[in-house]
């Protein structure tokens, strides 16, 4: 099933940050978004999650197919590493968890409680969350933030086998992750300001 | 959602997990009031149901902001709420991990502490009758206070404020079931209007408490 956003405005406090935006994420493909700080990246990427709903246009193939990985991990820091991923586990209603912390070379530390491990590695324990929901559309912002070289390449690793295995993936990123997908810069989609500002206009 | 009640539990007993804290504020403000209103155990035993009551209202409502906000902050709650688990379930069982860890040990602990404050012999099966179904409803109500104010700074404040006219009729009734009790007096009409409050608030309030939380998580 594709992934498609057709003429969607997303909103941040009411307020219209990007209008217009069509996409078509088949199976087996990523989607890298890229446009500066503060364009609506997130915000755009929190609706096709279906945290928010549009303000206009229509999404279709998200909902219960997507796993979504914010800014924060979601880890409990008092649980260990393995506490964490089977928790998200039984949620998303699967039961294992060693291939999640085999592509993220985390059985050394499965015992580990997650408030202490490195922003790097609770980062790579973020990331295995994904591939314990066993859900098919990834929609990922900012992953790769304080990754080092070699976890950045197990992340591409584990995107592309996702893709391989009929997957897809939806990426907000500043970095080259070189996997097999489309870019798709959102800054031409910015919202023109609204009627709001001519508001005030009519006063003066 | 048996996964989401058993790490609710867990991280509560755990290390800073705020396990016990409503229970050492119940038995301080249990121990004080005695000292407070001096060597009148005839007085005493008169004003001890609404003193435990108001205790036991008091040690909850300190642990309320805890229910949404850890879960907010780190994030999970995003995550949670684009689970397969319906968001009325996880507002549901946060009410109901709240209430095992702060509800169920003031129920337990209320009896001993009734001594403390001299209760009467009758009282004591009352007043633990009427925290046993009154506390659910005081987690429910906290959870939609959460969830109200889940995201904002500080918000413990504004959700007391908020929570406050709701926790009344349960501690009027609550608090009348275990004055009638120790008095030896029929505590049929408060114990009926306390148990149709509480189960209103467990049916109905969920439902409110997802709503808002969804708006709040936009």
């Amino acid at each position: 099933m594709i992934l498609t956003a057709d003429n969607l405005t997303v909103t941040r406090g009411g307020i219209p940050v990007l209008e217009g935006v069509s996409f078509a994420l088949e199976p087996g493909r990523a989607l890298v978004l890229r446009g500066p700080n503060g364009i609506g990246k997130t915000t755009l990427l929190r609706t096709v999650a279906g945290l928010q709903p549009p303000l206009a246009g229509t999404l279709t193939g998200a909902g219960e197919r997507v796993a979504y990985a914010a800014h924060a991990d979601g880890q409990k820091a008092t649980l260990s590493v393995e506490e964490n991923l089977r928790f998200w586990a039984s949620v998303f209603g699967q039961g294992e968890i060693a291939p999640a912390l085999a592509a993220y070379q985390l059985e050394g530390l499965r015992t580990r409680a997650a408030g202490q491990l490195s922003a790097g590695q609770k980062r790579r324990l973020g990331l295995a969350r994904l591939m314990v929901t066993a859900r098919p559309v990834w929609v990922l912002d900012e992953p790769t933030v304080s990754l080092d070289r070699e976890a950045v390449a197990m992340f591409a690793d584990a995107v592309r086998a996702h893709l391989r295995a009929g997957g897809s993936a939806l990426i907000a990123t500043h970095i080259e992750l070189g996997l097999d997908g489309d870019a798709l810069d959102v800054a031409p989609f910015r919202a023109k300001p609204t009627a709001a500002d001519d508001f005030d206009e009519v006063f003066l | 959602m048996i996964a989401l009640l058993k790490r609710d539990l867990a991280l509560a007993i755990r290390a800073g997990g705020g396990f016990g804290l409503g229970l050492a504020f119940f038995l301080i403000v249990v121990t004080l009031v005695p000292f407070g209103v001096g060597p009148q155990s005839e007085l005493l035993s008169r004003i001890a149901p609404g003193i435990l009551w108001l205790g036991a209202l008091l040690a909850c409502l300190l642990s309320l902001d805890r229910i949404l906000a850890l879960d907010w902050e780190d994030g999970s709650l995003d995550l949670l709420a684009t689970a397969p688990l319906p968001m009325e379930g996880i507002v549901s069982i946060k009410a109901l991990a709240h209430w095992l860890t702060t509800g169920l040990p003031l129920v337990l602990a209320a009896p001993v502490f009734g001594v403390l404050l001299n209760l009467a012999g009758p009282g004591f099966v009352w007043l633990t009758l009427s925290l046993a179904i009154g506390t659910p409803a005081l987690s429910v109500i906290g959870t939609f206070g959460a969830a109200l104010t889940v995201g904002l700074k500080r918000g413990g404040l504004l959700m007391s404020l908020l929570v406050l006219p709701l926790y009344v009729p349960t501690l009027i009734f609550g608090a009348e079931v275990a004055r009638r009790g120790a008095e030896g007096m029929a505590v049929e009409t408060p114990l009926m209007m306390l148990a149709g409050i509480s189960c209103a608030v467990i049916a109905l309030l969920p439902f409110a408490s997802a709503a808002v939380l969804r708006v709040n998580l936009r």
